[in-house]
């Protein structure tokens, strides 16, 4: 039983680093800024996510388990706006997505917040 | 009131669970923080429906499973679609119909969509939706509507397909 | 073992995105690399502590995740505004 555990630990987690692995060189490879969200998203579920799923197989049910459930649950729920925070900056900005056609250029830019309600 | 009383649990097991220490006086101090706390939100009126939704804590038993299975499906497509690279890759802006009846239904399926790897909601405006994808695949599966009734349901909307199959409005 | 693998897996990582972060063409690039460096840095602290035997750790590294969530949005606020205090009143969607 402790061995099944072991091989199903070092599964998950070599699962975590590789989808990690995968997501920072997205990060280096990836055209532009809204790809490479993309790219960050990645670490940000399933890597962080199968690493702490597989580091909870091995302290079973302690106090150890539910810190990381805390942690993982809170990542989870603050990725999403920390990445749609930034987005919208960087629309205010006009740092607008690399896209094929004018008109998906335009849908994006249309969210830009007019500058008549920045006040001064 | 009854949010109160949730609110009060759910701080009670966190300072239980964060703490594993039994000794009166840390949990004389446990009790005054959180009757502290739950005083002063009341106060900052921060505990309505959206601040501490408890009226969506029984339809999240169907919704998470399946939003966690979409999340490993997508982080599948994204990593193969980032080794692959070249044509695989082709970023694009669409905008989807959010037809939740309230704010907080529209921000569960905003940061649902930002969530999943390969979509990433970059502005929310009058119930519409605009969303950088990454690949087609990811676009596509956005485009059916699925998470938007589905959240719809979340939320306890009686008619989820008011828009009839979703896509470009 | 299996967290010497994982911390070293998650320090190649890092190497990587902070790359990304000194390359980064505008801003947007470096706030974004910084904060999956810190999400990273969240699981090197977990790892590390179970690495050595020693799972207080984890408070760091929920600390640690607080932290970084409120600097994340702290940076893009004042990168918007250009100041913490603007923008509230004004802007009808919100503060980001």
């Amino acid at each position: 039983m402790a061995a099944l555990i072991d091989i199903a630990s070092w599964a998950l987690i070599l699962g975590g680093v590789a989808f990690s692995l995968i997501g920072a060189y997205g990060m280096i490879k990836l055209s532009d800024v809204y790809a490479r969200m993309h790219a960050a998203s990645l670490i940000d579920t399933l890597g962080i996510g199968l690493i702490f799923i597989g580091m909870m197989l091995q302290a079973g049910f302690t106090i150890v388990t539910v810190k990381l459930v805390l942690v993982l649950v809170f990542i989870l729920f603050t990725s999403p706006v920390a990445t749609h925070a930034l987005a919208r900056a960087a629309i205010n900005e006009d740092v607008l997505p690399v896209v094929d056609t004018e008109t998906e250029r335009q849908m994006a830019a249309s969210n830009k917040t007019k500058s008549s309600e920045f006040g001064t | 009131m009854l949010q109160a009383i949730s609110l009060a649990a759910a701080l009670t097991a966190f300072w239980v669970l964060l703490s594993g220490y039994w000794i009166p006086l840390i949990l004389c101090l446990g009790a005054a923080s959180i009757l502290a706390c739950v005083y002063i939100a009341r106060r900052m009126e921060i505990i309505d429906h959206e601040g501490h939704p408890i009226h969506i804590s029984f339809q999240g038993i169907t919704y998470f499973p399946w939003l966690l299975k979409e999340i490993v499906l997508s982080n599948i497509a994204v990593a193969k679609a980032i080794l692959k690279g070249g044509s695989a890759i082709r970023p694009q802006v669409l905008q989807v119909p959010a037809s939740q009846r309230d704010a907080l239904g529209q921000v569960i399926y905003a940061n649902s969509i930002t969530l999943t790897p390969g979509t990433v909601s970059i502005g929310i405006d009058e119930g519409v939706i605009t969303v950088h994808a990454l690949m087609d695949e990811t676009a596509d599966g956005l485009r059916t509507g699925d998470m938007n009734a589905r959240v719809c349901r979340l939320e306890g909307d009686p008619d989820p397909r008011r828009i009839a199959g979703g896509g470009q409005p | 073992m299996m967290y010497a693998a994982a911390a070293a897996g998650t320090a190649v990582c890092m190497l990587l995105v902070l790359a990304r972060s000194i390359a980064g063409p505008n801003i947007f690039n470096r706030i974004l690399a910084v904060n999956s460096f810190g999400t990273l840095a969240v699981m090197l602290i977990a790892i590390y502590g179970f690495l050595t035997g020693r799972p207080e750790f984890l408070d760091l590294s929920l600390v640690y995740a607080l932290i970084n969530f409120i600097g994340t949005i702290a940076v893009t606020k004042f990168v918007t505004f250009v100041g913490m205090g603007e923008g509230v009143e004004r802007d009808d969607m919100g503060d980001i």
